[in-house]
């Protein structure tokens, strides 16, 4: 396992992509095959199941280190990271490993089946043989909260260059279902053939348009299309068998009956990308609905009446079983238009949105909110379908987002990058004379700010629970959101989707905050 | 009549009552004993100061203080209306005390900041037996633990080499009181040339004529050319950190030398490429071992992780309590302080 620690070491010694990736190809160039398996797998989140429990883990550091309870417990707010706590608390190794990373990792899956005292005396045994660097790396992998400063896009440029093979093939070639169990190095990575029909590509991403509009040149090279408010997904038909992927990687057919007859009217080797779309009579439904089911084991009828859903088809990436990605974006457009053409009631073609100038779209986007859109995207009629996000061809040009001005009540300190500093706060809004709290959010203040406010906060903090602190209610920010719903598990009776800190307005008096019947008028409009 | 303490907590910093002094005080007042020349602890403003010998350039120099200022020697006696007072080597920069004070029988000793270990700068950390300790808890938990100097100076030096062989700049901050002599003391300065920043290079010049052995270092002008910089390091205080002052080294690795930096969350928030974990501040098994030392029955715990570390003495059964005090510890080193407080140059 040192090897990948010091890869890990080397990955966090940087900020610079170009040495992340030097040490990324040392690393493939010098691993043997199953630990640049298992490593590939962890940078790309397919970490080993937990088998032993994050409270067992703390209490058992707790007990090696001679600490209090409490004293275990303060030291976590603090470090905001279990791993690396019981890494910095545990006394210092007794013995020496070198053992692999393969090693580690089939060391952590055999504790599934072991009783909880077996497991104790086990992890011990590790932490006591671990040096700090190995030991944090193990208590990674076995609270499966392994996230590493590097992108998929990093690791796969790196992995391409080592294996020399090309980038958009091995991106596509780490997609779906593979497992450092089931598959070996050259069968997932250098083999040409795959025995996995379901594997998806990789989704091409857009940016946010920052620049105006216009700054795009010529409209007439350009393709709009609504920006819906769902769940990104593929759709497959290879060997007549459907798979439906959502972006997160994870196979969801099971979970779109309204999809399974798909198989009639699609042709064999086929590969969609669309939105999984909340949709009832021909028209998209608030993404509020489509939540109601996203964690349901079980589908209802009820269910299935209440959230339908239809896929609205965007691109194709695979027709006749090859990969089309390199064909020009018109090019697939007709080829969807053709295939898509069947008429079946839950496939949908994303409708392409006329227009001659950048005049007439900009007044087009303003309708985006009655039509339950978030905006348009813009793609370049001769982009090809590139993978993970990038620059330049396609462009998300969002709708400005609705805001509020409200007063902060509560901060907690962040984990990770944020650890030790107040970073997420609950906000509130006045009804009458008391203060309502009716989101959470954790983005939009710069570096700056954000030391700032934590400075302000622990000057300012009324009362501690645990990590929480109650503050002056003092400061007022502007919270941008871009959708409000009824909601029975707030106390405001509201949640807001995708909040975040537009703004730390030091010009408005507390007084001035919004009104919770400013929320509700919101709420009556959308 | 239940006899005043000899030491109380005020308004405007700790206070002896019987002989109407202040240690540290924050506030502007008749008479004030100074531990050190970190800008929390040696303030403006004051009618008399007194201190060690060895802190006073550095306190004179920042406070601009002319005939206010007196001195005595590490151990040396000094009676004011019959309360005794004397400084005793706390191991945390050239100069500073922890303030010994003893009156009909009954010893207090106020800390300051301290360190145990020896930095081959500071005088030498020595412990003080004492009735009631005033402690310190910058790094008052279970998670701080130093690695010895030598140890993290090696990382420092094959850090640098690392750098000089890719053709980058070694780019190392520290206070500029303290951290960057003790920096300046220990890298290996056969590696190649040293470049310091001007608010270092002001307070070096005070150390120049000592018996510290400090290598040479040049100040960074405005004139110097990029070509001048190649394969040395230079080094500076953490608000030049995000400064268009840092771009004439371009390219260069960036390190901090800050015992924050034994968090992964400060460290990656800093943007730093390497953080060095050093600190002029007792780690968690130090202050344990300098609070047992003291043989103190009672604790009071100021700046740093206070709470914790009072009720953690509890625990092991001191009588302990928290004070509030304006003192930062190293807050500002990390410049998790607005960029402008780092800039007046306060620990």
């Amino acid at each position: 396992m040192k090897r990948f620690s010091q890869l890990f070491t080397a990955l966090e010694q940087t900020t610079k992509t170009l040495d992340k990736i030097k040490a990324l190809i040392y690393y493939f160039e010098n691993a043997a095959d199953g630990d640049k398996l298992w490593a590939i797998a962890i940078l790309s989140h397919r970490r080993p199941k937990r088998t032993v429990n994050a409270t067992l883990l703390a209490t058992w550091a707790t007990e090696l280190s001679a600490l209090p309870g409490w004293l275990f417990e303060e030291s976590y707010h603090v470090v905001g990271d279990l791993a690396e706590t019981i890494t910095l608390v545990l006394p210092a190794p007794t013995d020496t490993s070198d053992h692999t990373l393969t090693y580690w990792i089939n060391f952590i899956k055999d504790l599934e089946t072991l009783s909880i005292e077996a497991k104790r005396e086990q992890i011990l045994m590790a932490w006591m043989k671990l040096d700090a660097a190995d030991r944090f790396v193990f208590n990674k992998l076995i609270t499966g909260s392994f996230r590493i400063g590097v992108s998929q896009l990093l690791m796969v440029k790196a992995l391409a260059q080592h294996a020399g093979v090309k980038e958009n093939i091995v991106a596509h070639r780490l997609m779906g279902n593979w497992s450092p169990v089931e598959n070996t190095y050259s069968e997932l990575v250098l083999s040409e053939e795959t025995q996995d029909h379901s594997r998806p590509y990789p989704f091409y991403l857009a940016y946010a348009l920052e620049e105006d509009v216009e700054t795009l040149g010529d409209p007439g090279d350009w393709q709009a299309e609504w920006k819906w408010d769902g769940i990104r997904g593929q759709v497959i038909v290879r060997n007549n068998t459907l798979f439906v992927w959502s972006r997160g990687e994870e196979l969801v057919t099971d979970k779109y009956p309204e999809y399974a007859s798909f198989l009639d009217v699609l042709p064999d080797g086929v590969v969609l990308d669309g939105e999984i779309l909340p949709f009832r009579d021909g028209e998209p439904l608030t993404f509020n609905v489509l939540q109601t089911r996203i964690g349901r084991k079980v589908l209802s009828p009820k269910i299935l009446k209440d959230a339908p859903v239809a896929f609205m088809v965007y691109d194709i990436v695979e027709y006749e079983g090859v990969d089309i990605r390199h064909w020009r974006m018109d090019e697939r457009r007709s080829k969807l238009v053709e295939i898509c053409g069947a008429g079946h009631p839950a496939l949908i073609l994303s409708p392409v949105i006329s227009f001659n100038t950048w005049e007439e779209l900009r007044s087009e986007r303003g309708r985006a909110r009655e039509l339950l859109s978030e905006g348009i995207m813009l793609k370049r009629k001769d982009s090809i379908y590139r993978d993970g996000r990038r620059r330049g061809d396609w462009w998300k040009w969002k709708i400005d987002p609705r805001t509020i001005d409200a007063v902060m009540i509560y901060a907690m300190s962040g984990h990770g990058r944020r650890a030790n500093l107040y970073t997420d706060y609950t906000f509130a809004v006045w009804s009458g004379d008391q203060l309502v709290p009716f989101t959470k959010a954790y983005s939009g203040l710069t570096d700056a700010e954000i030391r700032e406010v934590d400075r302000w906060i622990r000057q300012h903090t009324i009362e501690k629970f645990g990590p929480v602190r109650s503050v002056a209610p003092e400061l007022v920010f502007e919270i941008a959101f871009e959708g409000i719903a009824k909601s029975g598990r707030h106390k405001s009776g509201v949640a807001l989707r995708f909040p975040r800190i537009a703004r730390w307005r030091k010009d408005k008096p507390v007084r001035e905050a919004n009104t919770l019947e400013d929320l509700m008028a919101m709420l009556a409009e959308s | 009549m239940k006899r005043m303490a000899l030491l109380e907590f005020t308004a405007d910093g700790i206070y002896c009552p019987q002989a109407d002094v202040h240690l540290d005080p924050w506030k502007p007042v008749k008479r004030a004993l100074i531990t050190h020349g970190h800008g929390d602890h040696a303030r403006w403003g004051h009618q008399h100061y007194l201190c060690t010998e060895a802190a006073a350039p550095v306190i004179r120099h920042r406070l601009y203080l002319t005939d206010n200022l007196e001195t005595v020697a590490f151990n040396q006696k000094v009676t004011i209306n019959g309360v005794n007072f004397s400084f005793h080597p706390a191991g945390h920069i050239p100069g500073s005390a922890q303030i010994r004070v003893e009156y009909q029988g009954e010893v207090w000793v106020f800390s300051g900041d301290y360190k145990l270990e020896p930095d081959g700068i500071s005088e030498p950390f020595e412990s003080v037996r004492c009735d009631t300790f005033i402690t310190e808890s910058t790094f008052g938990l279970p998670v701080y633990t130093w690695k010895p100097q030598a140890e993290v100076f090696a990382e420092i030096n094959q850090w640098w080499r690392k750098n000089q062989s890719e053709g980058k700049v070694s780019v190392l901050t520290g206070y500029a009181l303290g951290k960057s002599q003790r920096l300046l003391r220990n890298v290996d300065r056969t590696i190649g040339n040293i470049f310091v920043h001007g608010a270092i290079n002001s307070v070096t010049a005070l150390f120049r004529n000592t018996p510290m052995d400090l290598p040479p270092t040049t100040y960074v002008s405005a004139e110097m050319k990029k070509k001048e910089f190649e394969g040395a390091l230079v080094v500076c205080p953490p608000s030049a950190l995000g400064t268009p002052w840092l771009r004439r080294f371009d390219p260069y690795s960036l390190g901090i030398a800050s015992g924050w930096m034994g968090l992964r969350g400060a460290r990656r928030r800093r943007g730093a490429d390497r953080g060095f974990i050093l600190s002029d501040h007792a780690d968690w098994p130090a202050l344990n071992e300098a609070v047992a030392a003291t043989g103190a029955e009672r604790v009071f715990v100021t700046h740093g992780y206070t709470e914790i570390f009072a009720r953690w003495l509890r625990s092991r059964g001191l009588e302990a309590g928290e004070v509030k005090t304006q003192y930062e510890g190293e807050l500002a080193e990390i410049a998790e302080s607005s960029i402008e407080d780092a800039k007046t140059e306060t620990a």
